[in-house]
């Protein structure tokens, strides 16, 4: 197999099934988590719960002043490592034209400087929180094979995507294929991993807020 | 009532209980507890350890494993074994650690002795985890499995057989009622049918803090609303919740719902402590499966009520300066936050906030059960410096709670740390301000 069919294979058979797997995975995962339910809450409300869940998966975006002035570092490079992220995946040309030939809809791309310095953004944070997660003696302590693990294949697209981009070190085809083959695992990996949080924290912050809303705590 | 998971649980009988058993016990109750939030919150932990950073434990301490999700990790891994993928095949292949009663033991510290259910990393959680919520789901396996702390099944062993945590009985209370009537020329009304109110107390009131007592009685009497107290049922701890035994709180609970019926009382009233209002406020009807014929509320809010209709009338201003410790039941689960601030501004005219307040309030060290179990008392008191830090950049001459618990915790934590500060409930500071009779 040369690198072209490697290439075809990866983005042809390799790929559906990677997407099958992220699609069905993750709705079988939130799926099982919703269907344990909740019991039914007896007490008398004081508040309702629809908003305040509502405001909580917006509102916990943003650390408290506290949180903040404690522990600043996690919460910035946290939020470098996410907007870097997004921007590479969302606004980069190449990634837009395959949105289009998949779902029809298209948006405007960034510049490809603008995108090209916030996947190497995105590297730096990543390779950062790695370091931290190593030094600071809470997050080791924490850490598990799981947490390496994801981090290892958040890295990987990101990597090899900036070298295909930039034709660096290997050839184009070869390296394209690399960064599809990184993009599957990541897929594969996301439904049976804390990568699921894309999604989930979207639930918990939803019943944390609602249950603080219920009993009238503002969130 | 189930009193033999008490015997079974009571120090120097868990040797006879078959451990294997218990520990089975255990785990069916971790089980139960799993539900579609706790579920949804494993599922979104990333290991940030930003919680760390919201618990007083580990900023006293730092030690990382006082981390509020890391007192979790059994409960996390039997969810990981029973409701994942890979979890339930790395079960199947013999490749999971299974969750044993040698670890169940070693995390009663974690989940217990440096956990006072404050609540505060429920607020932080950047992916929304409502982390108290689990730790107080994960008592119910680890009271079923025979790991709570001696200090706690004593207290709950009390509540049950004796009617209070720490063994007070009706005499006491109608000792003091007596000394009440004696000092403020007002009667206290006990058993009255068809009254508004039903005002009950916590053990620490009754015993340490009978001004509480006197205080209602004078600020009723102005208001001119009729209350009662009953003899049968004038507890409103509930040692149950905090060990995490559903079927002893209920039965604790059930002693009020049933004296409150009997007495036809319209609203029951929470004292000032923080627990006792999540006990009867919002765990009560979950655990007894039914709403209440009654309302619940807690003194505070009442107070607030009474001063809204004009039945609060006050007189003179505290010029000393002085700040208000938030109980965190009361904010964090009771959104009373406000109300405090209110009825505070009515008597006190130098009145400065902690720098982290009302929803973001920092615990006593002594919420949850902690202050009943002596081994964790050290820590306590480590934990403390947290709240002596807050106080220290105030430089307050006095302090205002509206928790029993609190009090005699922060009382003890001053005098530990050789502070000067005198203390107050602010029920009871509401009433040294009344207007006089005329």
């Amino acid at each position: 197999m040369n690198s072209v069919d490697f290439l075809q294979w990866v983005r042809g058979p390799a790929f559906d099934a990677a997407v099958v797997i992220f699609v069905l995975g993750v709705i079988f995962r939130l799926f099982g988590i919703l269907m344990l339910g909740k019991k039914p809450d007896l007490a008398e409300p004081r508040g309702g719960e629809w908003g305040p869940g509502l405001r909580t998966v917006l509102s916990r975006s943003l650390p408290d002043r506290g949180t903040f002035r404690r522990e600043p570092v996690t919460v910035v490079a946290g939020y470098v490592f996410h907007i870097g992220f997004f921007i590479t995946l969302f606004l980069s040309a190449p990634h837009i034209e395959l949105f289009h030939a998949w779902f029809g809809l298209r948006w405007p791309a960034l510049p490809t400087p603008l995108v090209d310095a916030s996947a190497v953004i995105t590297l730096l944070a990543l390779v950062f929180l790695l370091a931290y997660r190593l030094a600071n003696p809470v997050r080791r302590f924490l850490s598990g094979f799981e947490d390496y693990f994801v981090w290892g294949v958040t890295l990987l697209p990101v990597l090899t995507g900036y070298l295909a981009y930039h034709h660096l070190r290997l050839p184009y085809h070869a390296l394209l294929a690399l960064h599809i083959l990184a993009v599957e695992l990541l897929l594969v990996a996301f439904p049976f991993t804390h990568l699921m949080h894309t999604f989930t924290l979207f639930v918990a912050r939803w019943y944390n807020g609602a249950a603080s809303g219920r009993r009238g705590v503002v969130s | 009532m189930n009193t033999q998971a008490l015997t079974d649980t009571a120090p120097g009988t868990a040797a006879v209980a078959p451990r294997g058993a218990s520990l089975e016990r255990g785990r069916h109750a971790f089980l139960e507890e799993i539900d579609a939030p706790i579920a949804s919150f494993f599922s979104s932990c990333v290991r940030c350890g930003l919680c760390a950073h919201a618990c007083l434990f580990y900023t006293e301490t730092e030690d990382p494993r006082y981390t509020p999700i890391h007192k979790l990790e059994p409960l996390r891994r039997m969810w990981r074994q029973e409701y994942t993928f890979w979890g339930k095949l790395a079960k199947r292949v013999g490749l999971a650690k299974p969750v044993t009663d040698d670890e169940l033991a070693a995390w009663s510290e974690l989940v217990y002795d440096s956990c006072t259910l404050c609540g505060r990393c429920s607020r932080v959680c950047p992916v929304g985890n409502d982390i108290v919520y689990m730790v107080r789901r994960m008592r119910e396996g680890m009271a079923a499995a025979g790991h709570a702390p001696a200090g706690l099944v004593r207290a709950t062993r009390n509540a049950i057989l004796n009617g209070s945590p720490m063994g007070v009985k009706l005499v006491t209370l109608e000792a003091q009622i007596r000394h009440v009537e004696k000092e403020t020329g007002l009667t206290v009304p006990l058993d009255q049918v068809g009254a508004e109110y039903l005002a009950i107390f916590s053990s620490m009131e009754i015993v340490n803090y009978p001004e509480y007592i006197a205080a209602l009685t004078r600020i009723f009497e102005q208001a001119g609303v009729t209350w009662t107290i009953s003899s049968e049922a004038f507890e409103a701890t509930n040692a149950g919740i905090q060990i995490g035994q559903s079927d002893l709180a209920a039965e604790l609970l059930s002693r009020i719902v049933k004296a409150a019926e009997k007495l036809k009382v319209k609203t029951v009233i929470s004292p000032e402590c923080g627990h006792a209002y999540l006990a009867l406020r919002w765990e009560g009807p979950n655990l007894l499966k039914r709403a209440y014929p009654f309302q619940v509320k807690h003194i505070l809010e009442l107070l607030d009520e009474l001063r809204a209709a004009g039945k609060l009338r006050l007189r003179d201003s505290e010029d000393s300066r002085l700040t208000f410790h938030d109980p965190c039941q009361l904010v964090r689960q009771g959104g009373v936050v406000q109300e405090p601030r209110t009825l505070l501004k009515l008597v006190a005219s130098d009145i400065v906030e902690m720098n982290e307040t009302g929803v973001m309030n920092w615990c006593c060290g002594g919420g949850g059960g902690v202050s009943a179990i002596e081994r964790a008392e050290n820590l306590r008191l480590k934990a403390f410096r947290r709240k002596k830090t807050q106080l220290d950049e105030l430089g307050v001459e006095m302090l205002v709670t509206a928790c029993a618990n609190c009090r005699v915790v922060l009382e003890e934590g001053v005098d530990a740390y050789n502070m000067e500060l005198p203390m107050v409930g602010l029920t009871e500071l509401l009433a040294e301000h009344l207007e006089e009779r005329p």
